[in-house]
């Protein structure tokens, strides 16, 4: 890295890649998942005594990478010939026996061609545990930076846009609508100060896709809003992260400074006279904030609270500037689509939902991590054969996918091959990427009631019906789960699902009925069991 | 200054013409069609929190608040039917059962915006439990009262005090249902050095939440024209 000096085109950058990879191939490299899941399992200090260890070992390299996935099996560390799973922070002597070959290791070794990792389709997650999210050096050598750079000189601005239309890319964050559209508007808006932003206020819980992605790969989120940024003309961005994620916060920062030392970033880029200052913000632990007008609002040092649309932050957003936003993982996509083409990207997926989605894989299931499949998967697929079916040898019951505003799918709708569509057909949603595995113990009224608690608390109190109404509609739940609640208090919660969903001012309000609308729908029985009139008659069936 | 367009649009069947950039609220008020509003001050940022102004909009399904959308050419508003009803008196029963709104004993008994919305939406009971909060009374200031039962967060004197009186010694602290009015640092207001006493807050709201001393019930009636005269003055010095 020492050496190495702004670089001014292409051919520059091309040219190290190649000088990096070389290097790279002279070594073999031991990487380290250092993800949070197998951070907490002591990777760090497994990483500190692997580098120790193999200090007199030629030409061998130990990295602290991010997350591999399969988190379940932490730690991971895997080398030029085998990825091992579930080390301790003390194997470290054990595990470079293992690889060279004079100590048994089969029970550690973990196959690549189990159907966790076959199944999988990876272009967000392609560097995520391979590259050191610290290396910039790392980053080149994957062909990092080469799609901001091919853009800058070998393409206008519209046929960048025209690029991201082809590959049919829509918003990760949940809403799904087309990125290129969006891009378009922004670009085509009218005003001398434009402004690009990256939505990473994730708060789904059990979501934690878009951390991954900062922590393994930051590079790759700073590289796609740079290219958005010269497509709609934008020459100053903001990343908008939560508080709660200090890792991925260290790890941007540190690459928007390295990208700026060496012209990636900042003035005149690849001497095009394209421009970009990336900068931090951080969240103050609010959910609201992920919706987009109350993200804006608390980037002008606000209070965070959404402000109805129209206008769309498209034509008037961050100080009345037009303003483009997307989420960490709909910018991670962007670069690979202008390396390989819209067309490539087009060809995985479905008709209407292209290329691949990053999933959180939790709860119940044998395998939770983090997944990348092709859009149009099915369910069965996701959790029977990457996530291994479920952990405790139970019945599988439901899926949550969608975070508070989505809804549980049950065992019927298993063969549903997820995309944008079908996903809102069982009433629920993509959403940002969680997906909540439970099997036949959980309770969906206690469910529905964990996600209404958790919106109650998020709602920032503006409007009447979710400031009010998501408490009215927790309390009834609470009421119906005690065995208290009536005939009328379901019906109660039924009216105010309607009212709230219909009301609200922003999302948040909009989509906090989901939990308690899609359990009703599939589980309406679990409700009724619980209310005050059937209590006999449960008494009656269990003796009989 | 370019001339601004004429719009032309449908409210409630009836052919309207009015100016582009206003909104479907006070396009209404000029035709005197009602909408009901509890957050709207004639003269203030709407802010579309109240929720009772939403209209149906045809060939959209969301309704929207009309306080905060811009009318459109060829634009057909339903401002009043049998769902937007019953969609207003619930949002109207969540208002009443968050605090402790109990009109006997309320300074602003028989001229409340709140109470009188009642009877307009045709409503004699409250649908949903009331929620009987414990919540303070701040009557530190020399010449006005903050009763925080009686406040509904329409944030009618948050905005009044920004933005016409310049001082935003009100704002609002918490989220979701432990959102509060709060003056300065959520001191007492007796202690709000920036408040300037002009009692304009008491003017806008639209409940018994604030109310002057030393007056009787019947004399507490709200005044609010003022809002919009001084508005049109701060424009004109701007």
């Amino acid at each position: 890295m020492s050496e190495m000096k702004t670089i001014h085109s292409l051919e520059e950058l091309e040219e190290l890649a190649e000088v990096l990879r070389e290097e790279q191939k002279s070594k073999s490299r031991i990487t380290v998942c250092t993800g949070v899941a197998c951070s907490s399992l002591g990777s760090e200090e497994l990483a500190k005594e692997l580098s120790e260890e193999s200090k007199n070992l030629e030409n061998c390299e130990v990295k602290k990478v991010g997350c591999k996935g399969l988190c379940a099996l932490g730690v991971l560390v895997e080398d030029d010939k085998n990825m091992y799973h579930s080390l301790k922070k003390d194997d470290a002597k054990n595990l470079l026996a293992m690889m060279e070959g004079t100590q048994e290791s089969s029970e550690y070794i973990l196959s690549k061609d189990i159907p966790f990792y076959s199944k999988q389709k990876k272009i967000v997650l392609e560097n995520a545990g391979y590259i050191d999210p610290d290396s910039l050096d790392d980053y080149i050598a994957a062909d990092g930076y080469k799609a901001l750079f091919s853009a800058i000189s070998d393409m206008e601005r519209s046929e960048v846009i025209d690029e991201i239309k082809k590959s049919g890319l829509r918003g990760r964050g949940g809403g799904g609508y087309p990125t290129g559209l969006k891009w378009s508007t922004v670009e085509k808006a009218i005003g001398d100060q434009k402004y690009v932003i990256c939505n990473a206020d994730e708060g789904d819980p059990g979501a934690f896709m878009d951390r991954s992605v900062m922590e393994a790969d930051p590079h790759r989120v700073i590289e796609g809003m740079a290219i958005a940024a010269y497509a709609v003309g934008a020459n100053k961005g903001y990343l908008y992260i939560r508080a709660e994620y200090p890792l991925a916060v260290k790890r941007i920062k540190l690459a928007i400074k390295r990208a700026e030392k060496f012209g990636l970033l900042g003035e005149n880029i690849c001497g095009s006279g394209f421009s970009l200052k990336l900068d931090v913000r951080l969240g103050a632990g609010a959910f609201v904030c992920g919706e987009e007008t109350a993200l804006l609002s608390s980037i002008e040092g606000k209070r965070g609270t959404p402000t109805p649309r129209p206008p769309y932050p498209a034509e008037s957003g961050l100080w009345g500037k037009p303003t483009l936003i997307n989420n960490v993982e709909t910018y991670a996509n962007i670069a690979p689509i202008i390396r390989n083409g819209g067309d490539w990207y087009a060809k995985i997926g479905t008709e209407s939902s292209k290329g691949t989605k990053v999933f959180a894989l939790t709860g119940q299931i044998k395998n939770s991590g983090m997944i990348e499949v092709p859009m149009g998967i099915t369910l069965e697929q996701i959790i029977f054969e990457i996530g291994g079916g479920m952990a405790l040898g139970r019945e599988f019951k439901a899926v949550q996918t969608g975070g508070p505003s989505g809804g549980c799918i049950p065992r019927d709708h298993l063969n549903l091959e997820v995309d944008y569509e079908n996903l809102k057909s069982v009433g629920s949603m993509m959403g940002s990427g969680g997906m909540i595995v439970m099997d036949e113990s959980s309770k969906m009224v206690e469910v529905a009631k964990f996600f209404m608690e958790f919106c109650m608390s998020e709602s920032c109190g503006k409007c009447v019906p979710c400031r009010v109404g998501t408490v009215q509609m927790y309390e009834i739940l609470k009421k119906i789960s005690k065995k208290d609640g009536t005939r009328k208090d379901l019906a109660l919660l039924e009216e105010l699902c309607d009212v709230v969903r219909n009301t609200s001012l922003c999302g948040l309000g909009q989509s906090a009925p989901n939990p308690v609308v899609s359990t009703l729908r599939f589980f309406k029985e679990e409700y009724e069991n619980l209310l005050v009139e059937s209590r006999c008659h449960i008494s009656i069936s269990k003796e009989a | 200054m370019a001339t601004k367009q004429v719009k032309t649009l449908k409210i409630d069947g009836m052919d309207i013409s009015s100016i582009q950039g206003s909104s479907i609220l006070e396009v209404a008020r000029e035709h005197d069609i009602y909408i009901p509003t509890l957050c709207f001050v004639e003269g203030l940022c709407a802010v579309g929190s109240c929720r009772l102004c939403l209209v149906e909009i045809e060939g959209s399904g969301k309704l929207l608040p009309a306080c905060t959308t811009q009318i459109y050419e060829g634009m057909s508003v339903i401002t009043n039917s049998e769902k937007l009803l019953k969609y207003r008196q619930m949002i109207l029963s969540l208002m009443f059962a968050e605090r402790n709104h109990t009109c006997a004993v309320c300074v602003s008994n028989g001229h409340c915006d709140l109470q009188a919305m009642l009877q307009i939406l045709h409503m004699d009971h409250i649908k949903v439990p009331y929620m009987f909060p414990r919540l303070k009374v701040d009557a530190t200031h020399d010449r006005f009262v903050m009763d925080h039962n009686r406040c509904i967060l329409c944030s009618a004197c948050v905005r009044v005090c920004d933005e016409i009186e310049g001082a935003h010694t009100k704002d609002i602290e918490g989220r979701g249902i432990k959102s509060n009015i709060i003056t300065d640092f959520a001191q007492n207001w007796g202690d709000a050095s920036s408040c300037t006493t002009c009692g304009k807050c008491v003017q806008v709201c639209p409940t018994g939440a604030l109310s002057e001393k030393g007056k009787a019930v019947s004399e507490q009636l709200k005044r609010r024209s003022f809002v919009s005269y001084l508005k049109s003055m701060r424009e004109d010095v701007l």
